[in-house]
Protein backbone atom coordinates (compact mmCIF):
# COMPACT_ATOMS: atom_id res chain seq x y z
CA UNK A 1 0.00 0.00 0.00
CA UNK A 2 1.44 3.62 -1.10
CA UNK A 3 1.14 5.94 2.00
CA UNK A 4 3.17 8.56 0.77
CA UNK A 5 1.71 9.31 -2.86
CA UNK A 6 0.07 12.90 -2.73
CA UNK A 7 -3.14 11.86 -4.27
CA UNK A 8 -3.32 8.60 -1.65
CA UNK A 9 -3.02 11.04 1.38
CA UNK A 10 -5.22 13.83 -0.01
CA UNK A 11 -7.83 11.08 -0.33
CA UNK A 12 -7.16 9.62 2.96
CA UNK A 13 -7.71 13.22 4.77
CA UNK A 14 -11.20 13.77 3.42
CA UNK A 15 -12.24 10.64 3.87
CA UNK A 16 -11.18 10.77 7.66
CA UNK A 17 -12.87 13.93 7.81
CA UNK A 18 -16.01 12.52 6.53
CA UNK A 19 -16.00 9.89 8.84
CA UNK A 20 -15.44 12.11 12.04
CA UNK A 21 -18.18 14.70 10.82
CA UNK A 22 -20.66 11.88 10.20
CA UNK A 23 -19.64 10.46 13.69
CA UNK A 24 -19.33 13.56 15.77
CA UNK A 25 -21.65 15.77 14.30
CA UNK A 26 -24.55 14.43 16.31
CA UNK A 27 -23.38 14.38 19.45
CA UNK A 28 -21.64 18.35 18.98
CA UNK A 29 -24.90 19.37 17.26
CA UNK A 30 -27.41 18.37 20.53
CA UNK A 31 -24.98 19.69 22.99
CA UNK A 32 -25.23 23.26 21.05
CA UNK A 33 -28.82 22.51 20.96
CA UNK A 34 -29.40 22.07 24.72
CA UNK A 35 -27.96 25.74 25.40
CA UNK A 36 -30.31 27.21 23.31
CA UNK A 37 -33.38 28.92 23.90
CA UNK A 38 -36.83 27.16 21.85
CA UNK A 39 -36.75 30.50 19.65
CA UNK A 40 -33.14 30.05 18.84
CA UNK A 41 -33.43 26.39 18.00
CA UNK A 42 -36.19 27.18 15.52
CA UNK A 43 -34.32 30.39 13.82
CA UNK A 44 -34.16 29.40 10.30
CA UNK A 45 -31.42 29.14 8.76
CA UNK A 46 -29.88 26.93 12.20
CA UNK A 47 -27.24 29.45 13.45
CA UNK A 48 -23.42 28.15 14.77
CA UNK A 49 -23.51 31.23 17.28
CA UNK A 50 -25.69 31.58 19.56
CA UNK A 51 -25.67 33.14 22.87
CA UNK A 52 -25.89 30.48 25.27
CA UNK A 53 -28.38 30.26 27.96
CA UNK A 54 -28.42 27.28 30.86
CA UNK A 55 -32.16 27.56 31.01
CA UNK A 56 -33.17 24.18 29.74
CA UNK A 57 -30.99 22.57 32.43
CA UNK A 58 -32.39 24.79 35.06
CA UNK A 59 -35.88 23.56 34.02
CA UNK A 60 -34.57 20.35 34.03
CA UNK A 61 -32.98 20.39 37.55
CA UNK A 62 -36.11 22.09 38.83
CA UNK A 63 -38.03 19.48 37.57
CA UNK A 64 -40.40 22.81 36.30
CA UNK A 65 -41.51 22.75 32.98
CA UNK A 66 -42.68 26.08 31.04
CA UNK A 67 -45.05 25.08 28.41
CA UNK A 68 -47.29 26.54 26.02
CA UNK A 69 -50.29 24.69 28.26
CA UNK A 70 -48.57 25.94 31.39
CA UNK A 71 -46.00 24.76 34.05
CA UNK A 72 -45.75 20.98 33.87
CA UNK A 73 -44.04 18.93 36.57
CA UNK A 74 -41.11 16.70 35.49
CA UNK A 75 -38.86 14.38 37.43
CA UNK A 76 -36.25 13.94 34.93
CA UNK A 77 -33.78 14.16 37.58
CA UNK A 78 -35.33 11.20 39.17
CA UNK A 79 -35.02 9.02 36.06
CA UNK A 80 -31.20 10.18 36.10
CA UNK A 81 -30.93 8.68 39.51
CA UNK A 82 -32.63 5.21 38.80
CA UNK A 83 -30.11 4.79 36.13
CA UNK A 84 -27.67 6.03 38.97
CA UNK A 85 -28.78 3.29 40.87
CA UNK A 86 -30.21 0.53 38.80
CA UNK A 87 -27.04 0.11 36.54
CA UNK A 88 -24.08 0.53 39.98
CA UNK A 89 -26.48 -2.01 41.74
CA UNK A 90 -27.00 -4.47 38.90
CA UNK A 91 -22.79 -4.33 38.36
CA UNK A 92 -21.90 -4.76 41.92
CA UNK A 93 -24.40 -7.93 42.44
CA UNK A 94 -23.08 -9.30 39.18
CA UNK A 95 -19.58 -9.43 39.77
CA UNK A 96 -20.28 -10.70 43.48
CA UNK A 97 -22.24 -13.31 41.87
CA UNK A 98 -20.01 -13.34 38.48
CA UNK A 99 -16.18 -13.16 39.53
CA UNK A 100 -16.24 -16.13 41.77
CA UNK A 101 -18.08 -18.48 39.12
CA UNK A 102 -16.06 -17.41 36.14
CA UNK A 103 -12.99 -18.39 38.37
CA UNK A 104 -14.81 -21.95 38.92
CA UNK A 105 -14.76 -22.05 35.50
CA UNK A 106 -11.80 -21.33 34.28
CA UNK A 107 -10.02 -23.87 37.17
CA UNK A 108 -12.28 -26.51 36.81
CA UNK A 109 -13.22 -28.40 33.76
CA UNK A 110 -16.67 -29.58 34.97
CA UNK A 111 -19.56 -30.54 32.89
CA UNK A 112 -22.39 -28.02 34.48
CA UNK A 113 -20.02 -25.29 34.02
CA UNK A 114 -19.60 -26.01 30.56
CA UNK A 115 -23.25 -26.37 30.33
CA UNK A 116 -24.28 -22.64 32.27
CA UNK A 117 -21.59 -20.93 30.08
CA UNK A 118 -22.90 -21.83 27.22
CA UNK A 119 -26.75 -21.15 27.75
CA UNK A 120 -25.73 -18.07 29.08
CA UNK A 121 -23.62 -17.06 25.66
CA UNK A 122 -26.33 -18.60 23.52
CA UNK A 123 -29.11 -16.89 25.09
CA UNK A 124 -27.09 -13.62 25.03
CA UNK A 125 -28.15 -13.75 21.64
CA UNK A 126 -31.52 -14.64 22.23
CA UNK A 127 -34.58 -12.27 21.48
CA UNK A 128 -35.20 -10.30 25.12
CA UNK A 129 -38.50 -9.68 24.66
CA UNK A 130 -39.37 -13.67 24.63
CA UNK A 131 -37.64 -14.09 28.14
CA UNK A 132 -39.16 -10.69 29.35
CA UNK A 133 -42.43 -10.82 28.13
CA UNK A 134 -43.28 -14.41 30.21
CA UNK A 135 -41.09 -12.89 33.40
CA UNK A 136 -43.11 -9.73 33.56
CA UNK A 137 -46.49 -11.77 33.93
CA UNK A 138 -44.50 -13.99 36.43
CA UNK A 139 -43.41 -10.96 38.13
CA UNK A 140 -47.03 -9.81 38.31
CA UNK A 141 -47.87 -12.36 40.01
CA UNK A 142 -44.74 -12.80 42.59
CA UNK A 143 -45.19 -8.59 43.21
CA UNK A 144 -41.82 -8.34 42.10
CA UNK A 145 -43.01 -5.61 39.18
CA UNK A 146 -41.92 -2.50 39.40
CA UNK A 147 -39.41 -2.93 42.25
CA UNK A 148 -36.08 -2.22 42.32
CA UNK A 149 -34.73 -5.00 42.85
CA UNK A 150 -36.83 -6.93 40.40
CA UNK A 151 -35.39 -4.41 37.58
CA UNK A 152 -32.02 -5.20 39.06
CA UNK A 153 -32.37 -8.95 39.18
CA UNK A 154 -33.36 -8.59 35.19
CA UNK A 155 -30.28 -6.76 34.66
CA UNK A 156 -28.46 -9.91 35.71
CA UNK A 157 -29.27 -11.23 32.12
CA UNK A 158 -27.08 -8.33 30.61
CA UNK A 159 -24.59 -8.26 33.20
CA UNK A 160 -23.75 -11.55 34.23
CA UNK A 161 -22.99 -13.37 31.20
CA UNK A 162 -20.35 -10.49 30.44
CA UNK A 163 -18.51 -10.62 32.95
CA UNK A 164 -18.55 -14.27 33.18
CA UNK A 165 -17.20 -14.31 30.18
CA UNK A 166 -14.51 -12.19 30.04
CA UNK A 167 -13.66 -12.57 33.62
CA UNK A 168 -13.60 -16.21 32.45
CA UNK A 169 -10.56 -15.71 29.41
CA UNK A 170 -8.60 -13.56 32.30
CA UNK A 171 -8.56 -16.19 34.36
CA UNK A 172 -7.67 -19.18 31.78
CA UNK A 173 -4.37 -16.68 31.48
CA UNK A 174 -3.38 -16.81 34.63
CA UNK A 175 -1.02 -19.88 35.31
CA UNK A 176 -2.67 -21.94 38.18
CA UNK A 177 0.92 -22.96 39.35
CA UNK A 178 1.00 -19.58 41.53
CA UNK A 179 -1.89 -20.31 43.15
CA UNK A 180 -0.54 -23.92 44.00
CA UNK A 181 2.22 -22.71 45.34
CA UNK A 182 0.07 -20.18 47.67
CA UNK A 183 -1.98 -23.04 48.44
CA UNK A 184 1.07 -25.42 49.29
CA UNK A 185 2.39 -22.39 51.56
CA UNK A 186 -0.94 -23.69 53.51
CA UNK A 187 -3.06 -20.79 52.48
CA UNK A 188 -6.71 -21.60 51.68
CA UNK A 189 -8.53 -21.62 48.87
CA UNK A 190 -10.47 -18.50 49.79
CA UNK A 191 -6.92 -16.48 50.19
CA UNK A 192 -5.78 -17.67 46.80
CA UNK A 193 -8.67 -16.55 45.40
CA UNK A 194 -8.93 -13.38 46.77
CA UNK A 195 -4.62 -12.32 47.15
CA UNK A 196 -3.63 -13.74 44.07
CA UNK A 197 -6.29 -14.78 41.19
CA UNK A 198 -8.49 -11.62 41.55
CA UNK A 199 -6.02 -8.89 42.03
CA UNK A 200 -3.84 -10.36 39.04
CA UNK A 201 -7.11 -10.86 36.73
CA UNK A 202 -7.85 -6.94 38.08
CA UNK A 203 -7.77 -5.79 34.27
CA UNK A 204 -10.16 -7.90 33.08
CA UNK A 205 -12.84 -7.56 35.73
CA UNK A 206 -12.18 -3.84 35.77
CA UNK A 207 -13.57 -4.38 31.98
CA UNK A 208 -16.12 -6.56 32.41
CA UNK A 209 -18.09 -4.24 35.13
CA UNK A 210 -17.59 -0.95 33.01
CA UNK A 211 -18.75 -2.54 29.75
CA UNK A 212 -21.80 -4.19 31.74
CA UNK A 213 -22.44 -0.62 33.68
CA UNK A 214 -22.71 1.03 30.47
CA UNK A 215 -24.80 -1.89 29.15
CA UNK A 216 -26.90 -1.78 31.77
CA UNK A 217 -27.30 2.11 31.71
CA UNK A 218 -28.44 1.69 27.47
CA UNK A 219 -30.64 -1.13 28.02
CA UNK A 220 -34.23 0.37 26.88
CA UNK A 221 -36.51 -2.66 26.60
CA UNK A 222 -36.42 -4.42 30.02
CA UNK A 223 -37.12 -1.53 31.95
CA UNK A 224 -39.65 -0.22 29.30
CA UNK A 225 -41.67 -3.57 30.32
CA UNK A 226 -41.27 -3.59 34.03
CA UNK A 227 -40.68 -0.42 35.32
CA UNK A 228 -43.56 2.27 35.72
CA UNK A 229 -42.35 6.46 35.77
CA UNK A 230 -41.15 6.46 39.33
CA UNK A 231 -38.90 3.17 38.65
CA UNK A 232 -37.58 3.96 35.03
CA UNK A 233 -33.73 4.91 33.91
CA UNK A 234 -33.08 7.67 31.06
CA UNK A 235 -33.34 5.74 28.32
CA UNK A 236 -37.24 5.07 28.99
CA UNK A 237 -37.65 8.48 30.85
CA UNK A 238 -36.10 10.29 28.18
CA UNK A 239 -38.83 9.10 25.59
CA UNK A 240 -41.13 9.79 28.02
CA UNK A 241 -40.00 12.75 28.41
CA UNK A 242 -40.19 13.82 24.54
CA UNK A 243 -43.77 12.41 24.85
CA UNK A 244 -44.74 15.03 27.70
CA UNK A 245 -42.80 18.03 27.01
CA UNK A 246 -44.11 18.37 23.10
CA UNK A 247 -42.05 20.76 21.63
CA UNK A 248 -39.56 22.41 24.55
CA UNK A 249 -37.01 20.83 21.84
CA UNK A 250 -34.12 22.57 24.06
CA UNK A 251 -34.88 20.94 27.36
CA UNK A 252 -35.30 17.33 24.92
CA UNK A 253 -31.65 17.81 23.91
CA UNK A 254 -30.53 18.93 27.37
CA UNK A 255 -32.30 15.98 29.05
CA UNK A 256 -30.11 13.82 26.31
CA UNK A 257 -27.11 15.58 26.84
CA UNK A 258 -27.31 14.32 30.38
CA UNK A 259 -28.58 11.10 29.71
CA UNK A 260 -25.65 10.28 27.48
CA UNK A 261 -23.05 12.02 29.67
CA UNK A 262 -22.03 9.25 32.25
CA UNK A 263 -21.67 6.59 29.65
CA UNK A 264 -19.70 8.56 27.20
CA UNK A 265 -16.86 9.70 30.16
CA UNK A 266 -16.85 6.96 31.14
CA UNK A 267 -15.73 5.63 28.02
CA UNK A 268 -13.43 8.25 26.78
CA UNK A 269 -12.08 7.35 30.95
CA UNK A 270 -11.92 3.70 30.29
CA UNK A 271 -11.22 3.15 26.42
CA UNK A 272 -8.46 1.01 26.68
CA UNK A 273 -10.47 -1.49 28.55
CA UNK A 274 -13.69 -0.73 26.65
CA UNK A 275 -11.87 -2.17 23.17
CA UNK A 276 -11.09 -5.16 25.19
CA UNK A 277 -14.36 -5.75 26.55
CA UNK A 278 -15.87 -5.26 23.19
CA UNK A 279 -14.61 -7.92 21.58
CA UNK A 280 -15.40 -10.13 24.74
CA UNK A 281 -11.82 -11.70 25.30
CA UNK A 282 -11.74 -12.82 20.90
CA UNK A 283 -9.08 -10.41 19.50
CA UNK A 284 -6.72 -9.55 21.62
CA UNK A 285 -4.43 -6.93 20.48
CA UNK B 1 5.46 -23.35 57.84
CA UNK B 2 7.68 -26.94 57.97
CA UNK B 3 7.06 -29.19 55.82
CA UNK B 4 5.86 -31.41 58.73
CA UNK B 5 3.11 -29.68 59.17
CA UNK B 6 1.77 -28.89 55.81
CA UNK B 7 1.79 -32.36 55.60
CA UNK B 8 -0.27 -32.80 58.72
CA UNK B 9 -2.75 -29.77 57.77
CA UNK B 10 -3.66 -31.39 54.57
CA UNK B 11 -3.76 -34.92 56.09
CA UNK B 12 -5.86 -34.39 58.92
CA UNK B 13 -9.12 -33.43 57.53
CA UNK B 14 -8.72 -34.91 54.15
CA UNK B 15 -11.94 -36.79 53.50
CA UNK B 16 -13.97 -33.29 54.53
CA UNK B 17 -11.84 -31.47 52.61
CA UNK B 18 -11.75 -33.74 49.22
CA UNK B 19 -15.62 -33.51 49.64
CA UNK B 20 -15.53 -30.07 49.75
CA UNK B 21 -13.07 -29.41 47.40
CA UNK B 22 -15.15 -31.36 45.09
CA UNK B 23 -18.13 -29.64 45.55
CA UNK B 24 -16.57 -26.04 45.58
CA UNK B 25 -16.96 -25.50 41.68
CA UNK B 26 -20.46 -26.19 42.19
CA UNK B 27 -21.15 -23.57 45.08
CA UNK B 28 -19.52 -21.22 43.17
CA UNK B 29 -21.76 -21.16 40.52
CA UNK B 30 -24.80 -21.29 41.97
CA UNK B 31 -25.67 -18.18 41.23
CA UNK B 32 -24.63 -18.27 37.30
CA UNK B 33 -27.06 -21.56 37.39
CA UNK B 34 -29.79 -20.06 38.97
CA UNK B 35 -29.56 -16.80 36.00
CA UNK B 36 -29.62 -19.61 33.64
CA UNK B 37 -32.95 -21.25 35.02
CA UNK B 38 -34.41 -17.38 35.38
CA UNK B 39 -33.82 -17.37 31.68
CA UNK B 40 -34.85 -20.79 30.60
CA UNK B 41 -38.45 -21.02 33.03
CA UNK B 42 -39.62 -18.07 30.90
CA UNK B 43 -38.46 -19.16 27.64
CA UNK B 44 -40.45 -22.80 28.28
CA UNK B 45 -43.27 -20.77 29.35
CA UNK B 46 -43.25 -18.62 26.16
CA UNK B 47 -42.85 -21.79 24.54
CA UNK B 48 -46.00 -23.29 25.78
CA UNK B 49 -47.48 -20.12 25.57
CA UNK B 50 -46.93 -20.09 21.61
CA UNK B 51 -49.21 -23.58 21.69
CA UNK B 52 -52.15 -21.66 22.84
CA UNK B 53 -54.96 -19.47 22.20
CA UNK B 54 -54.19 -16.96 25.37
CA UNK B 55 -55.47 -13.37 25.33
CA UNK B 56 -55.00 -11.57 28.38
CA UNK B 57 -58.35 -9.69 27.78
CA UNK B 58 -60.24 -13.18 26.72
CA UNK B 59 -58.74 -15.43 29.76
CA UNK B 60 -61.79 -18.05 29.43
CA UNK B 61 -60.62 -18.55 26.07
CA UNK B 62 -57.71 -19.59 27.11
CA UNK B 63 -56.41 -23.24 25.85
CA UNK B 64 -54.17 -25.65 23.52
CA UNK B 65 -54.28 -25.08 20.26
CA UNK B 66 -51.14 -27.11 18.78
CA UNK B 67 -49.34 -25.56 15.91
CA UNK B 68 -52.50 -23.02 14.76
CA UNK B 69 -50.58 -19.70 16.27
CA UNK B 70 -47.65 -20.60 13.40
CA UNK B 71 -50.20 -22.13 10.98
CA UNK B 72 -52.19 -18.44 10.95
CA UNK B 73 -48.70 -16.98 10.24
CA UNK B 74 -48.98 -18.64 7.00
CA UNK B 75 -52.00 -16.52 5.46
CA UNK B 76 -51.36 -13.54 7.63
CA UNK B 77 -50.03 -11.08 5.45
CA UNK B 78 -48.78 -8.92 8.46
CA UNK B 79 -46.58 -11.64 9.64
CA UNK B 80 -44.70 -11.76 6.11
CA UNK B 81 -44.38 -8.12 6.10
CA UNK B 82 -42.51 -8.45 9.20
CA UNK B 83 -40.25 -11.30 8.18
CA UNK B 84 -39.82 -9.31 4.87
CA UNK B 85 -39.20 -5.96 6.87
CA UNK B 86 -36.69 -7.67 9.51
CA UNK B 87 -34.77 -9.12 6.61
CA UNK B 88 -34.46 -6.17 4.62
CA UNK B 89 -33.26 -3.87 7.83
CA UNK B 90 -30.89 -6.61 8.69
CA UNK B 91 -29.18 -6.91 5.32
CA UNK B 92 -28.86 -3.26 4.56
CA UNK B 93 -27.51 -2.19 8.23
CA UNK B 94 -24.74 -5.15 8.39
CA UNK B 95 -23.73 -4.92 4.95
CA UNK B 96 -23.74 -1.09 4.93
CA UNK B 97 -21.52 -1.40 8.37
CA UNK B 98 -19.24 -4.11 7.18
CA UNK B 99 -18.32 -1.78 4.44
CA UNK B 100 -18.08 1.38 6.50
CA UNK B 101 -16.17 -0.01 9.29
CA UNK B 102 -13.84 -2.01 6.99
CA UNK B 103 -13.14 1.31 4.97
CA UNK B 104 -12.68 2.63 8.40
CA UNK B 105 -10.40 0.49 9.87
CA UNK B 106 -8.48 0.31 6.81
CA UNK B 107 -8.20 4.13 7.20
CA UNK B 108 -6.55 3.76 10.74
CA UNK B 109 -4.63 1.10 10.66
CA UNK B 110 -1.30 2.68 11.14
CA UNK B 111 -1.30 3.11 15.03
CA UNK B 112 -0.80 6.86 15.06
CA UNK B 113 -1.56 8.84 17.62
CA UNK B 114 -4.03 10.80 15.76
CA UNK B 115 -5.37 7.03 14.18
CA UNK B 116 -6.05 6.25 18.33
CA UNK B 117 -7.77 9.51 18.87
CA UNK B 118 -9.97 8.79 15.73
CA UNK B 119 -10.95 5.46 17.01
CA UNK B 120 -11.54 6.48 20.39
CA UNK B 121 -13.72 9.39 19.16
CA UNK B 122 -15.55 6.85 17.13
CA UNK B 123 -16.00 4.88 20.62
CA UNK B 124 -19.28 7.62 21.46
CA UNK B 125 -21.69 6.30 19.21
CA UNK B 126 -21.53 2.86 20.10
CA UNK B 127 -21.58 3.96 23.89
CA UNK B 128 -24.85 6.29 23.48
CA UNK B 129 -27.64 4.14 24.49
CA UNK B 130 -29.33 3.10 21.09
CA UNK B 131 -33.26 4.39 22.17
CA UNK B 132 -31.60 7.83 22.73
CA UNK B 133 -29.75 7.81 19.86
CA UNK B 134 -33.04 7.70 17.94
CA UNK B 135 -33.93 10.85 19.26
CA UNK B 136 -30.63 12.92 18.73
CA UNK B 137 -31.29 11.64 15.06
CA UNK B 138 -34.82 12.79 15.64
CA UNK B 139 -34.37 16.53 16.57
CA UNK B 140 -31.84 16.47 13.66
CA UNK B 141 -34.38 15.56 11.35
CA UNK B 142 -37.78 17.08 12.79
CA UNK B 143 -39.20 18.88 9.25
CA UNK B 144 -39.59 22.01 11.09
CA UNK B 145 -36.51 22.89 12.51
CA UNK B 146 -34.38 19.61 12.32
CA UNK B 147 -30.98 20.21 10.54
CA UNK B 148 -30.30 17.97 8.24
CA UNK B 149 -34.00 18.29 6.80
CA UNK B 150 -32.17 22.22 6.36
CA UNK B 151 -29.09 20.56 4.96
CA UNK B 152 -31.07 18.31 2.21
CA UNK B 153 -33.17 21.81 1.42
CA UNK B 154 -30.15 23.28 0.77
CA UNK B 155 -28.97 20.54 -1.76
CA UNK B 156 -32.55 21.51 -3.63
CA UNK B 157 -34.35 17.87 -2.15
CA UNK B 158 -37.84 19.78 -0.12
CA UNK B 159 -40.30 18.47 2.08
CA UNK B 160 -37.82 15.25 2.44
CA UNK B 161 -40.19 13.30 6.06
CA UNK B 162 -37.30 11.37 6.90
CA UNK B 163 -38.89 8.75 9.38
CA UNK B 164 -42.44 9.95 8.94
CA UNK B 165 -42.55 9.36 5.53
CA UNK B 166 -43.01 5.35 4.61
CA UNK B 167 -40.86 5.67 1.31
CA UNK B 168 -38.00 6.94 3.21
CA UNK B 169 -38.37 5.89 7.06
CA UNK B 170 -36.26 2.54 6.60
CA UNK B 171 -33.50 4.41 5.35
CA UNK B 172 -33.77 6.92 8.50
CA UNK B 173 -33.57 4.20 10.97
CA UNK B 174 -30.95 2.45 9.03
CA UNK B 175 -29.01 5.46 9.13
CA UNK B 176 -28.86 6.02 13.18
CA UNK B 177 -28.23 1.75 13.46
CA UNK B 178 -25.42 2.41 10.84
CA UNK B 179 -24.06 5.92 13.17
CA UNK B 180 -24.72 3.85 16.50
CA UNK B 181 -22.89 0.13 15.38
CA UNK B 182 -20.51 1.15 12.75
CA UNK B 183 -17.81 1.50 15.11
CA UNK B 184 -18.32 -1.60 16.91
CA UNK B 185 -17.72 -3.62 13.63
CA UNK B 186 -14.35 -0.82 13.10
CA UNK B 187 -12.66 -1.78 16.23
CA UNK B 188 -13.16 -5.60 15.89
CA UNK B 189 -11.49 -5.22 12.23
CA UNK B 190 -9.10 -2.49 13.20
CA UNK B 191 -7.77 -4.94 15.77
CA UNK B 192 -7.48 -7.88 13.47
CA UNK B 193 -5.76 -5.84 10.83
CA UNK B 194 -2.87 -4.33 13.42
CA UNK B 195 -2.74 -7.85 15.01
CA UNK B 196 -1.87 -9.76 10.95
CA UNK B 197 1.81 -10.75 10.62
CA UNK B 198 3.84 -8.20 8.99
CA UNK B 199 5.80 -10.34 7.22
CA UNK B 200 3.36 -10.55 3.74
CA UNK B 201 2.99 -7.67 3.47
CA UNK B 202 6.44 -6.63 3.49
CA UNK B 203 7.00 -9.52 1.13
CA UNK B 204 4.55 -7.98 -1.41
CA UNK B 205 5.96 -4.43 -0.83
CA UNK B 206 9.68 -5.92 -1.83
CA UNK B 207 8.04 -7.38 -5.36
CA UNK B 208 6.23 -4.47 -5.40
CA UNK B 209 2.81 -6.07 -5.95
CA UNK B 210 0.03 -4.04 -6.62
CA UNK B 211 -2.48 -2.65 -3.62
CA UNK B 212 -5.40 -4.18 -4.99
CA UNK B 213 -3.57 -7.73 -5.33
CA UNK B 214 -2.28 -6.96 -1.89
CA UNK B 215 -6.06 -6.20 -0.30
CA UNK B 216 -7.85 -9.07 -1.99
CA UNK B 217 -4.73 -11.85 -1.77
CA UNK B 218 -3.67 -11.17 1.72
CA UNK B 219 -5.25 -8.27 3.79
CA UNK B 220 -9.23 -9.63 3.03
CA UNK B 221 -8.10 -13.51 3.37
CA UNK B 222 -6.56 -13.03 6.52
CA UNK B 223 -8.92 -10.75 8.00
CA UNK B 224 -11.59 -13.41 7.05
CA UNK B 225 -12.17 -14.25 10.53
CA UNK B 226 -12.48 -11.53 11.95
CA UNK B 227 -15.23 -9.94 9.81
CA UNK B 228 -17.44 -13.31 10.15
CA UNK B 229 -16.97 -12.72 13.85
CA UNK B 230 -18.38 -9.33 13.59
CA UNK B 231 -21.02 -9.40 11.07
CA UNK B 232 -22.73 -12.79 12.97
CA UNK B 233 -22.48 -10.23 16.09
CA UNK B 234 -24.15 -7.38 14.10
CA UNK B 235 -26.62 -9.90 12.08
CA UNK B 236 -27.75 -11.49 15.84
CA UNK B 237 -28.20 -7.88 17.07
CA UNK B 238 -29.87 -6.34 14.37
CA UNK B 239 -32.20 -8.86 13.21
CA UNK B 240 -33.61 -8.25 16.76
CA UNK B 241 -33.65 -4.37 16.30
CA UNK B 242 -36.30 -2.78 18.93
CA UNK B 243 -34.51 0.19 20.68
CA UNK B 244 -33.71 2.45 17.70
CA UNK B 245 -36.89 1.24 15.87
CA UNK B 246 -39.40 1.96 18.90
CA UNK B 247 -37.90 5.11 19.72
CA UNK B 248 -38.11 6.31 16.52
CA UNK B 249 -41.29 5.41 14.92
CA UNK B 250 -42.69 2.69 16.93
CA UNK B 251 -42.94 0.86 14.03
CA UNK B 252 -44.51 3.03 11.87
CA UNK B 253 -45.58 4.84 9.95
CA UNK B 254 -48.30 1.93 8.93
CA UNK B 255 -46.56 -1.16 9.48
CA UNK B 256 -43.51 0.24 7.25
CA UNK B 257 -41.26 -0.85 10.07
CA UNK B 258 -42.81 -3.24 11.68
CA UNK B 259 -39.37 -5.74 12.85
CA UNK B 260 -40.17 -8.77 14.76
CA UNK B 261 -39.59 -7.41 18.36
CA UNK B 262 -41.88 -4.39 17.53
CA UNK B 263 -44.19 -6.56 16.52
CA UNK B 264 -44.18 -8.72 19.23
CA UNK B 265 -44.03 -6.21 21.68
CA UNK B 266 -47.36 -4.16 20.26
CA UNK B 267 -49.41 -8.29 20.24
CA UNK B 268 -48.41 -8.73 23.39
CA UNK B 269 -49.35 -4.93 24.59
CA UNK B 270 -52.01 -3.19 22.64
CA UNK B 271 -53.85 -6.55 21.54
CA UNK B 272 -53.01 -8.56 24.49
CA UNK B 273 -52.59 -11.57 22.36
CA UNK B 274 -49.89 -13.61 24.58
CA UNK B 275 -50.00 -16.71 22.46
CA UNK B 276 -49.50 -14.72 19.17
CA UNK B 277 -46.68 -12.61 20.36
CA UNK B 278 -44.86 -15.99 21.81
CA UNK B 279 -45.25 -17.97 18.43
CA UNK B 280 -44.04 -15.02 16.86
CA UNK B 281 -40.41 -14.65 19.65
CA UNK B 282 -40.14 -18.26 19.09
CA UNK B 283 -39.91 -17.89 15.09
CA UNK B 284 -37.68 -14.95 15.77
CA UNK B 285 -35.65 -17.31 18.48
CA UNK B 286 -35.14 -20.11 16.07
CA UNK B 287 -33.68 -17.56 13.31
CA UNK B 288 -31.58 -16.38 15.94
CA UNK B 289 -30.56 -19.49 17.55
CA UNK B 290 -29.05 -20.98 13.89
CA UNK B 291 -27.32 -18.11 13.48
CA UNK B 292 -25.50 -18.21 16.91
CA UNK B 293 -24.76 -21.52 16.64
CA UNK B 294 -22.58 -20.82 14.20
CA UNK B 295 -21.38 -17.88 15.92
CA UNK B 296 -20.12 -19.28 18.74
CA UNK B 297 -18.50 -21.82 16.86
CA UNK B 298 -16.50 -19.27 14.75
CA UNK B 299 -16.07 -17.07 18.47
CA UNK B 300 -14.61 -19.99 20.00
CA UNK B 301 -11.90 -21.08 17.77
CA UNK B 302 -10.65 -17.51 17.41
CA UNK B 303 -10.74 -16.71 21.05
CA UNK B 304 -8.83 -19.92 21.87
CA UNK B 305 -6.33 -18.77 18.18
CA UNK B 306 -6.03 -15.50 20.40
CA UNK B 307 -5.21 -17.10 23.91
CA UNK B 308 -2.34 -19.39 22.02
CA UNK B 309 -3.70 -22.87 21.76
CA UNK B 310 -4.92 -23.69 19.01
Amino acid sequence: MDHSSLAGRIFRGIALSLVLVFFMFPIVWILLMSFQTNEQILRIPPRILFEPTLANYEALISGQLRTAAGNLQIEFMRNLMNSFVLSSASVILALLLGVPAAYAFARFKFKLGETIAFTLLSFRFAPPLLVLLPLSLYYQQLGLNDTYFGIVWVYQLIALPLILWIVRGYFEDISPDIEHAYRLAGHSWREAFTRIAVPLAGPGIAAAGLLSFIFCWNNFVFALILASADKQPVTVGALAFVTASGIQYGQIAAAIVLSVTPTLLLALYAQRYLVEGLSLGAVKG
Amino acid sequence: MSMAQLVETEATPRRTKRWRGRLLPYLLSLPALLVCIAILVPFVTAAIYSLQRYRLNLPYLRGFIGVDNYIDFLSDPAFWNTLRISLVYTAVTVIAELLLGLGIALLLRRPTRFHNAVSIMLLLPLMTAPAIAALMWKLMTNPSFGILSYLVGLLGVHDFKWASDPSTALFTVVLVDVWVYTPFIMILLLAGLRSLPRQPFEAAALDGVPASFVFFRITLPMLAPYIITASLFRLLDSIQQFDIVYAMTQGGPGDRLMVFQVQAYLEFFQYTNVGRSAALLMILWLITNVLSNIFIKNWLRLRARAHGHA
